[in-house]
């Protein structure tokens, strides 16, 4: 650690007692750390005994260990915990819905025009009415009521079975995975952390002590779907994928579809950190011993608090901090004009073939430029774009509003009318794995790395490959659409 | 909670009781200071570290089952019989020798942010593993409180640790927990504040089993520590750590943070100059 200011002139005293270190440590036999630290373990050991009293017979619950042998086996242990996280994406999918639209109906179609009639009253301009009402207020209310119900039942799942002791398990599962792949096991806690929030997993990886496998952890990171992400995932296969089934089968397949995402988004980060640690960061993969700590009953009420207050409402302050000013840069794109076009028009048009060539559309690449300040507001900027460029009759409410997606149907609809196929819907989810960071998270890389380089690289390189691979599945899937 | 029956309603026997105890804490959350005492959490990983943090400031850090969840310094507040304790929960650690980020975290705090007590959270499922660590910080601070927690998982388990013996052993004082449930907190926070006030911590610990070799090269670093630095608490663990090459160490050295340590100690306790000794991350 260097010290940031000019370190004051040492006393005589303290080179003298550093130097007498140096002498006295070449004066003495072996390793001095390994001593220390075996004196330590003596001691430790002498102690514990003298206080310590065991059963003859150890009486480790069964319970443990039987569970253990499952959930943690070879062959089982994968599959039990991929079938685990499936159930739990169901459980978010199936029960989001209904409050989902409760939501919408109370902010969106009965607060809306509500408060547009409030702003009328009150004598706003019309400008001023668009972008406080339309803009902000609206866009805001649409992540409240997309978001909300998912976070406040997939969070608190998640962190019952963290509070149970599960997550541990998954780390051991994943660790020799994450070893032949060139990178530290602890990477399996960061990247679990990462499905929260890719910025707190970023600052998770502190508890890997080299630094050639935590910057791996950090570049990697991404590639954990964060909650910004998950309903965007959810909405998606729900609206393209799972109606593509007879209707009991829809949870089911969208469930298995956001699944397989998330499965992906960790084949990537095997991949890349493989990739890592051949190339640019070369060297030796450290050993650290993990610690199964026993499963321990969760406390529900405890839980249900904390995740709901801590988590879910804290993860929405953020996205509705980001998405009231996105939403007057919505509203603004959409409402400048040049020459008879809006800015957004102009805009869309230019990214459109580059963005059809992916599969894609310039819908769909703007508003993730939009949206660089948090992904959960990329839904609802798409939607917004959509009805601007393809001028969709009796949705929305003129231009820069967002729409009043209350239904995943009616979202359904307006993004079919906007030319969106199932390989549009596909590539969406695939682009929404595999782009840049967040601004948040671009910034903690920064913080934790201090080096504008590492952070441009973890910009880039799930760029990159968001690119290649969604032009790669289109170009497939029109080869064999003939 | 494990509250006894108020079968004696005697004055005396109302300082002893749960209930009265705990009637002496508010907890303080994220309330700014002035503090009169600052406390450090330390702790091997999975502890229940933050458990007990959350049960002192009344604050709701997540807490999950699994070693490694804290990994930068979390800050709160309590007031106790009337005195305010700032609680710094540290990255849970298994030494203080190594250099990842999470351990130099923890051992700076203990050593230059000189908190009035160090409590450190020991399982009592594993405590010789633990005490690994509680013998570390020992050697760098005398003013600790030995948190013995989830003891009811270890009498599942048919695990017995003595209590009493243990505090013989290692100088301070042991204090059986099960901070989960809420059980042995108020116990937890008298020995605090106890040891907060004390002028002397407890005796310390000393490592005895060091090869002879390195005991007298020991005991002459460590009277050179002494001469250039009166009043230094942990000259001996700086000694240690000198001759093992930590180089972090000779570098506080060498910025003079240590004759800032030892001027303090000289001064005695004085909490405000503590928060300028915290190294910036």
């Amino acid at each position: 650690m260097n010290p940031s200011s000019p370190a004051p002139t040492p006393a005589p005293a303290v080179e003298e007692i550093l130097a007498q270190a140096r002498r006295l440590r070449e004066g003495i036999p072996g390793d001095i750390h390994e001593h220390l630290v075996e004196s330590l373990y003596a001691d430790a050991g002498r102690i514990a005994e003298r206080s310590v009293s065991r059963p003859e017979r150890p009486a480790r619950p069964t319970f443990d260990r039987t569970l253990d042998r499952i959930v943690t086996s070879r062959i089982w242990g994968l599959p039990v915990m991929l079938l685990l996280f499936a159930f739990m994406f169901w459980l978010t999918i199936a029960g989001a819905n209904i409050p989902s639209q409760w939501l919408a109906n109370l902010l969106v179609e009965n607060g809306h025009p509500w408060l547009r009639g409030l702003a009328d009253a009150a004598g706003f301009p019309v400008w001023l009415r668009g972008l406080l009402v339309d803009g902000v207020y609206l866009s805001t209310a649409w992540v409240i009521s997309v978001m909300l119900p998912p976070m406040a039942i997939f969070f608190p799942l998640f962190t019952l079975l963290e509070d149970f002791g599960y997550i541990p398990r998954v780390a051991f599962n994943l660790d020799a995975l994450f070893k032949r792949a060139g990178a530290h096991g602890k990477q399996a806690m960061s990247t679990m952390m990462g499905f929260g929030c890719n910025a707190a997993g970023v600052v998770s990886t502190r508890i890997i002590d080299s630094p050639r496998e935590r910057l791996i952890a950090i570049l990697t990171n991404n590639f954990a779907l964060c909650n910004g992400r998950w309903p965007t995932q959810i909405l998606i296969a729900t609206i393209f994928l799972g109606s593509l089934v007879p209707a009991h089968l829809t949870g089911l397949v969208s469930a298995g579809a956001v699944a397989g995402v998330a499965l992906l988004g960790l084949g990537c980060t095997l991949l890349v950190a493989l990739l890592l640690s051949r190339t640019v960061l070369k060297g030796q993969v450290s050993t650290f011993s993990l610690e199964l700590p026993p499963y321990r009953p969760p406390r529900l009420w405890q839980t249900l608090y904390t995740s709901v207050l801590d988590r879910t409402l804290l993860v929405l302050w953020r996205a509705v901090v980001f998405a009231a000013p996105a939403g007057a840069v919505i509203w603004l794109v959409a409402n400048v004009r040049l020459g008879d076009q809006s800015v957004a028009e102009v805009l869309v048009a230019g990214l459109d073939p580059f963005g059809l060539a992916l599969g894609l559309n310039g819908v769909i690449l703007l508003a993730y430029v939009i949206a660089i300040p948090a992904n959960e507001i990329v839904i609802p900027t798409i939607l917004m774009l959509t009805v601007l460029v393809a001028r969709l009759a009796g949705v929305g409410e003129g231009a820069g509003i967002l729409v009043q997606a209350d239904s995943p149907v009616l979202v359904g609809e307006v993004l079919r009318a906007g030319g969106w196929t199932v390989l549009t819907a596909v590539n969406l989810m695939l682009f929404s794995l595999l782009h840049n960071p967040c601004s948040t998270t671009l910034y903690t890389i920064y913080k934790e790395t201090g080096s504008a380089r590492w952070t441009a690289l973890a910009a880039l390189l799930p760029l990159g490959m968001g690119v290649a691979l969604t032009f790669a599945v289109a170009s497939g899937w029109r080869l064999l659409a003939g | 909670m494990t509250t006894p029956p108020a079968s004696s309603p005697e004055s005396a026997a109302c300082a002893e009781c749960d209930v009265y105890r705990s009637a002496r804490l508010r907890k303080l959350g994220l309330q700014p200071g002035p503090w009169d005492y600052v406390v450090a959490l330390a702790g091997n990983p999975n502890t229940g570290k933050s458990t007990v943090f959350n049960a002192l400031t009344g604050l709701r850090q997540h807490t999950g089952n699994w070693p490694g969840k804290t990994v930068a310094r979390a800050e709160g507040g309590f007031e106790y019989s009337g005195r305010r304790f700032q609680l710094v929960d540290l990255p849970g650690t298994y030494s203080l020798l190594s250099t990842s980020p999470d351990e130099e975290i923890a051992r700076d705090f203990i050593l230059f942010g000189r908190p009035d007590v160090t409590v450190v959270v020991a399982d009592a499922t594993r405590l010789e593993r633990n005490l690994n660590l509680v013998l570390q910080v020992l050697e760098i601070t005398e003013r600790a409180v030995v948190c013995l927690n989830l003891v009811d998982e270890a009498k599942r388990h048919g695990i017995q640790v003595d209590e009493r013996q243990l505090a013989r052993d290692l100088g301070v004082p042991v204090i059986p927990t099960s901070a989960r449930f809420g059980r042995g907190l108020p116990e937890l926070l008298a020995a605090v504040a106890e040891m907060a006030a004390r002028r002397k911590g407890g005796f310390g610990y000393r490592l005895s089993q060091e090869p002879p070799a390195i005991r007298t090269a020991l005991a002459d670093l460590t009277s050179r520590i002494e001469q250039a630095y009166p009043g230094l608490p942990n000259a001996r663990w700086i000694a240690m750590r000198l001759l093992g090459g930590d180089e972090r160490v000779a570098e506080a050295l060498r910025r003079g943070e240590l004759s800032a340590l030892a001027d303090r100690a000289a001064r005695g306790n004085e909490s405000a100059l503590r928060e300028s000794a915290l190294p910036a991350r």
